[in-house]
């Protein structure tokens, strides 16, 4: 027993090295595995606060951009509700997306990265303001991530430029769907697997999210397609995408949340179980 | 004395720490290069100082730069890792003697100390970056990646050690 205690008083160092080594990889891992029962995340107060003062200084070197880019913004949403207001054709209920399913918030990035391979970016709003895990996130152009993580007046949002990422995504003309990822190589561009290669597809093609996954609504754009290649293994494509949104200088997004959806996911829980 | 050395390295702390994550963290040079500068912390704790507290700091050091990364214990664990070889490498480039209180890192030759800055620099990229991509098949990129950021680090870490050593 003596010879146990001495030998821990001898290399305390190491024991103490090794037992903070561990907890560091523990907690990489738990940050690597799912998203939703991670314990270190910027979304909390102290990083919080200090990045909203960071974001409040920053804020005035790219007013002018992020201005142009809200009232285009505006400026398509008028468009469509002037030729909303014109005499419609008979509806066809069917084909209607259904929106009142979805709520959308506005929210603030305060902090964004894009230069690691599991990129996260902070806003500023959070549970207080009804922010939920695994919200989508939208910016004036397309798509941005999924909320990860949420504190009281915070929350995460794990980017589409993040390795860990996995968005259902279909092409707006044909309706064949794949998952998006990124190979962590440019801040523009991801890549969209599982595509069959039935699927007629062209240089330029818009792609779009699906609905399917319940997190984003249907049809919100991604990106075009930059070009593709059919995978060595299986009947797949491998394309390259371009995303709308600049991911490098966003700054104003949105959060849509389905309102049903603790039903569905209810419900595919209850399937999984029955399997 | 004593005292005053205590309040230098909280104050280095807190500022490596700000300085790191609302400004460095963002320079993304081509792309994706970031410099690390918040290792001049344990790079120039005391030689003489306690090591089991040098292990505890830089793993706190390390948690608070990934609470605001968020990016699990990458940068706590390569920290930890740094701060627990320090004597092996304070041995390997400054010799035995630097247990004796003799040396200093600022005023040591600059062989010595581009050795022990590279080095330690490099071992902790290795590591950060190793955890970070976690990927076996993706080695050209943690090696990539840390020669590229080390070579940043370094040339940054230098710089703060010859402006910060003129002004004491």
């Amino acid at each position: 027993m003596q010879q146990i205690i001495d030998f821990f008083i001898r290399n305390k160092n190491f024991v103490l090295f090794f037992v903070l080594f561990l907890t560091a990889i523990g907690l990489t891992i738990n940050a690597h595995s799912y998203h939703k029962n991670r314990y270190v995340s910027s979304a909390n107060f102290l990083s919080g606060t200090i990045y909203t003062f960071k974001s409040s200084i920053t804020d005035y070197f790219d007013l002018k951009t992020q201005n142009e880019k809200l009232t285009n913004e505006n400026k398509q949403l008028r468009e469509r509700l002037q030729n909303i207001k014109l005499p419609l054709p008979p509806i066809d209920t069917a084909a209607m997306p259904s929106v009142k399913n979805y709520r959308v918030r506005n929210a603030k990035v305060i902090n964004n990265s894009y230069g690691k391979t599991k990129n996260q970016l902070t806003i500023n709003k959070g549970a207080l303001d009804s922010i939920q895990i695994d919200m989508g996130v939208i910016s004036t152009k397309g798509i941005v991530g999924i909320v990860s993580h949420v504190s009281n007046r915070f929350a995460s949002v794990q980017s589409v430029l993040n390795t860990q990422s996995q968005i259902v995504a279909k092409f707006k003309k044909s309706n064949h769907f794949g998952t998006l990822v990124w190979d962590a190589k440019k801040p523009n561009r991801v890549q969209l697997k599982e595509i069959p290669r039935i699927a007629p597809i062209a240089v330029g093609d818009t792609i779009v999210t699906d609905g399917r996954s319940a997190i984003f609504p249907e049809g919100i754009p991604i990106g075009t397609v930059q070009d593709f290649v059919v995978e060595e293994v299986g009947d797949y494509y491998r394309i390259n995408v371009n995303l709308f949104t600049d991911m490098t200088s966003v700054k104003y997004v949105y959060l849509v949340s389905r309102k049903d959806r603790a039903e569905i996911k209810e419900l595919e829980k209850e399937a999984t179980d029955v399997e | 004395m004593w005292n005053n050395e205590i309040f230098i390295n909280a104050v280095r702390f807190l500022v490596l720490v700000l300085v790191q994550v609302l400004l460095l963290d963002h320079i993304n040079f081509l792309g994706h290069i970031n410099p690390y500068l918040y290792l001049f912390f344990i790079l120039l704790y005391p030689l003489t100082g306690n090591k089991g507290l040098l292990i505890f700091l830089s793993f706190l050091l390390g948690l608070t730069i990934d609470f605001f990364n968020d990016s699990g214990g990458i940068h706590a664990g390569a920290s930890v890792f740094i701060a627990w070889v320090r004597p092996l490498l304070l041995k390997f480039s400054f010799g035995v003697s630097y247990e004796y209180n003799t040396v200093r890192v600022n005023s040591s030759s600059f062989s010595q100390q581009l050795v022990y800055i590279l080095g330690m620099v490099l071992l902790h990229h290795l590591v950060l970056f190793s955890l970070e991509i976690f990927n076996v098949q993706q080695i050209l990129l943690i090696l990539k990646s840390t020669l590229f950021s080390g070579i940043f680090s370094t040339i940054l870490i230098f710089c703060s050690l010859y402006i910060f050593s003129r002004m004491s």
